[in-house]
């Protein structure tokens, strides 16, 4: 048990290392920028007439304190982290005077349980799949499930979002190819506006799914064609353990410990996959809030989206990271 | 090199398949370097005419002959890939080395930052970048970052290779006749970790060529210069698939698609020749 | 003859595989007869790629390609029906594993499962053929243990938390937990220092003489045959070259290449030089003609070098395949292997 919270304090320091680079590179970044983000939106501001002067002013407290250029760079640095870590990046340009935060918040369920599910499917169909390729190398309704899976492996995520798109709006227009829930549905924990979510899931989620099986594929059915010549696998086979023990308790099992790695390190990925299939599917998560601010020089919202995106990408990587001692009871005793 | 190259060929179909499909992307992005036209001009042909004798792939809503458009568009990704593989095998190489070699607190710092990397999600970075530099973001700024975020799978990978390597016979004798740790690394180390280096080049062009895609299709880089991404933009925001101009988008996705899979079929193949178990089973040892 | 509990007959089985298109045949057994008696324990000595390790393969019914066999029989006889593994069907095969038919692997660090507590791993292989489940196994298995001193908390362990004794101890006991007719054990104790060899030599003679299983017990190292085989076959490059009552091998050898094996023993108090047996052991692939012995054979003669010799009785219960068998000395003076070190 002592040595599971000494793994877990490393990997919280880790997590802490990871937000603090990820926010620290967007401050450069925002830093290097030839174009002063105070003036540009407060141009665009003042150019609609029907805002209160208060929320202005606020506005433009909030985009001095974090730009303001007059400043020495450590002050802006450290200013920067204070409106972070108060959860106040200032009010958002697009929904003005929406706080950046809200609208991030508000999308992130929706991102999260798109990113969750599909990396959930993805990751249980693909090793299976590959561990039972891996095992009965001759099935040929396996050889042929990975063709498939590794055809379509390397395609971007967009261009397999986009082909899904042409194929469900125009060819065969059965699911809703746009939006999160169905127009005519009222939000809430109701039995249709859940259904009606799930529907408008379906195309994002499936994209998504596609295009992750081929690598979780590939990597169980490499990882089990090793395993099962392993000592511990042909001496149970000798012994005339059970097919599906053997292929579940010991080849399996013993080849997800890496793939469970594996998966901490595929989620940055997935995110940026899951941030363009939104798009193409006008999905009302993070992908679409991002794009949509940058077009609108929202820069409140653009920051509070990457801040958000890397802290819950961290996040989810160390929850991943926890669970692999669990898997594997070599770790736990060191 | 050569040796190993006809046994691919003769004995693995993935290798050849892939070969012949990159080769076919190459030629036809090589061709844009005689192309008659300026790719960045637009109306220069009647616009949407479907294919033809005259025009190959078509025209589209811009007036720009397709088949060069397309042309000039693979050759500008390919040469992003290519410049971003370059660089962030530069950055693998020598992190992987360097940790691999010289362990201890060197390789603990190393892997430490190592991980940072790979937990950073690089696309709301990349879109940052483009938020506050807008115009200013052309295709070699973006190479750059995105050759700074393109290493770290692979670092970790060349250390493993190189704490194998720092054990064996050969480095001792290296270090012991004198020679410095920036020699031992370049001439004795680097030699085995070059198949590793090939495969992962294919590997990280996949991942630079599919994020410029993603990036320029959201319109979030420099329109105007053709790459794979751009073309994609343009015949977006014409709605290309809605008024029946449909050459404009199926030719450059089945381009695409080539391109990915026959990429994708040379890093598989190379992996399994790196793998000496998987190699003998496909020899039917 | 009827007593036998294993019946071999001119087996053959040879590894068929094409590297690169090009057909490669190992003939790594080839053409074995022999027989196993109740209740004994019988050794089998041969240096690495004799062909040693496929041949208990077949025993063990592990046959899998590359491996084929190609011709002769291996017949069991459990009381009940026969069962021939070359033709048996896997139904047949399931039927007798571990209830009859067990196994001891070679190498102790890798042999259990990593990621399962033991007495997981105890379910897995002994639940079925023992016919138990819930406290009724647990409590046969408690026992069992007790016999191979191993306290009961090892079934809540994993295998990474024994040492390398207990671990080998452990699949000792997960092969002999149903009490099994007939053992085949593979190096059991190679892996194992010295001092645990020993405990580890002691504890399966004792399960054996207490089951009255037979054992097939293959190791390279002669001491350990000393000390436990009653019988022992010698095999070099794919054929049984001489067989023997253990004694019998050791003072009396009827083949060079077994007196060869019996005299690079060390005894305590000698200290004369013992010549260096010449040359490697043959290619499977490519074995030379005749005898096989016979590039490495200080006594071969023209005969040796076309005609493969038979393996014919020279004596009670002693088999030999030589053309010179009765030319053949012990190497070392002193007709008492009392002194083998274990």
């Amino acid at each position: 048990m002592q040595g599971y919270l000494w793994f877990a304090a490393k990997r919280f320091i880790q997590l802490l290392a990871v937000i603090f680079f990820g926010v620290s590179a967007m401050f450069v970044v925002t830093y290097l920028s030839p174009i002063d983000p105070v003036e540009q939106v407060l141009g665009r501001l003042s150019a609609r007439s029907n805002l209160s002067p208060e929320a202005i002013a606020a506005t433009r407290l909030a985009l001095t304190e974090m730009f303001g250029t007059n400043q020495p760079v450590l002050t802006q640095y450290f200013n920067f982290w204070t409106r972070l870590l108060r959860g106040d990046l200032g009010a958002s340009l697009m929904a003005f005077p929406t706080p950046a935060m809200e609208l991030v918040l508000r999308a992130l369920p929706w991102t999260l349980g798109l990113l969750l599910s599909s990396t959930a499917i993805t990751f249980v169909v693909g090793n299976l799949a590959g561990g039972l390729a891996g095992y009965f190398q001759n099935s040929r309704l396996l050889k042929a499930f990975g063709i498939f899976a590794m055809g379509l492996q390397p395609i971007p995520y967009y261009i397999v979002a986009f082909i899904i798109l042409i194929v469900f709006g125009y060819l065969w227009p059965v699911l809703p190819i746009s939006g999160g829930f169905a127009m005519d549905v009222r939000p809430g924990w109701t039995l249709p506006f859940i259904l009606s979510v799930l529907q408008h899931s379906l195309l994002p989620a499936l994209s998504l799914v596609l295009v992750g099986l081929g690598g979780w594929f590939i990597g169980m059915r490499a990882l089990v064609s090793n395993i099962v010549t392993e000592d511990y696998v042909t001496y149970a086979e000798l012994a005339g353990v059970r097919r599906d023990t053997i292929v579940g308790g010991y080849v399996i099992r013993n080849a997800l410990v890496p793939q469970v790695t594996a998966l901490a390190m595929v989620i940055g990925g997935v995110f940026s996959g899951t941030v363009i299939t939104e798009q193409v599917f006008n999905y009302p998560g993070m992908g679409s809030l991002l794009v949509d601010a940058v077009n609108a020089g929202d820069y409140s919202t653009v920051l509070a989206v990457c801040t958000i995106s890397i802290a819950a990408v961290a996040l989810a990587i160390f929850i991943v990271d926890l669970l692999h001692p669990l898997l594997d009871p070599r770790v736990r005793a060191e | 090199m050569f040796a190993v190259l006809r046994d691919l060929i003769r004995y693995n179909t993935e290798f050849t398949i892939g070969l012949v499909m990159v080769g076919i992307v190459a030629i036809f992005a090589g061709l844009s370097f005689f192309s008659p036209v300026d790719p960045t001009q637009i109306y220069l042909a009647i616009p949407d005419q479907p294919p033809s004798a005259q025009y190959w792939f078509g025209t589209n809503s811009r007036g720009q002959d397709l088949f060069w458009q397309l042309s000039a568009a693979f050759r500008n990704s390919l040469i992003f890939g290519i410049t971003v593989a370059v660089l962030s095998r530069i950055i693998s190489i020598a992190v992987g080395l360097t940790a691999g070699y010289l362990g201890g607190w060197v390789d603990r710092v190393l892997m430490f930052i190592n991980d940072i990397f790979v937990a950073v999600p690089i696309f709301p970075i990349l879109v940052l970048f483009y938020f506050v530099l807008r115009n200013h973001m052309d295709s070699f700024t973006m190479a750059l970052i995105m050759a700074c975020f393109g290493w770290p799978f692979d670092a970790r990978l060349i250390r493993s290779v190189a704490l194998g390597l720092k054990h064996r016979e050969f480095t001792r004798h290296a270090v012991f006749a004198g020679m410095s740790t920036r020699k031992v690394l370049l001439e004795e180390h680097l030699p085995y970790v070059m198949p590793i280096v090939f495969s992962t080049f294919m590997n990280n062009m996949l991942w630079s060529i599919g994020m410029e895609v993603t990036l320029a299709v959201l319109g979030f880089t420099n329109i105007n210069n053709p790459t794979i991404g751009t073309v994609l933009y343009w015949a977006n925001s014409h709605s290309a698939m809605v008024v029946g101009v449909w050459w404009w988008v199926v030719i450059p996705v089945i381009l695409i698609v080539i391109t990915f899979l026959g990429l994708f079929l040379l890093a598989v193949s190379m992996n399994e020749y790196i793998d000496p178990r998987s190699r003998l089973r496909r020899m039917g040892a | 003859m009827a007593d036998n509990i294993l019946e071999v007959e001119a087996l053959k089985a040879y590894y068929q595989m094409s590297y690169f298109g090009v057909n490669r045949e190992v003939r790594a057994v080839d053409g074995i007869t022999m027989g196993i008696k109740r209740r004994e324990v019988y050794g089998i000595a041969g240096e690495s790629s004799s062909g040693k390790t496929s041949f208990i393969k077949v025993l063990a019914a592990a046959i899998r390609p590359p491996l084929r066999v190609i011709s002769g029989t291996a017949t069991y006889d459990f009381g009940g029906a026969k069962t021939d593994v070359t033709i048996a069907t896997p139904a047949e095969i399931d039927a007798i594993r571990w209830r009859h038919l067990s196994y001891i692997m070679q190498g102790s660090m890798s042999t259990l499962n990593p990621v399962r507590r033991i007495g997981r791993i105890f379910e897995d292989f002994a639940a079925r053929p023992l016919g138990l489940s819930g406290s009724a196994f647990r409590q046969r298995v408690v026992e069992h243990l007790g016999h191979l001193k191993l306290p009961p908390s090892v079934l809540n362990a994993y295998p990474h938390e024994l040492s390398g004794g207990m671990r080998q101890r452990v699949t000792i006991g997960l092969a002999t937990v149903c009490k099994p007719d007939f053992i085949i054990a593979d190096e059991p104790t190679t892996a194992l220092d010295v001092v645990v060899q020993k405990d580890v030599l002691s504890l399966i003679k004792n399960l054996q003489t207490e089951m009255g299983s037979s054992i097939v017990f293959v190791t390279h190292d002669m001491s350990v045959h000393a000390n436990i085989a009653d019988r022992i076959g010698i095999i070099y490059a794919g054929r049984l070259v001489e067989e023997a009552p253990t004694r019998t091998l050791f003072t009396a050898p009827k083949h060079p290449y077994s007196a060869h094996l019996v005299a690079s023993l060390p005894r305590i108090g000698d200290t004369t030089q013992r010549p260096a047996l010449e040359g490697r052991p043959p290619s499977l692939a490519a074995p030379p003609a005749g005898c096989r012995f016979h590039p490495r054979c200080p006594l071969a003669i023209d005969k040796c070098k076309t005609e493969a010799p038979p393996l014919v009785s020279v004596g009670t219960d002693h088999r030999s395949a030589c053309w010179r068998a009765n030319d053949v000395e012990p190497l070392v003076p002193g007709h008492h292997h009392a002194g083998v070190a274990a």
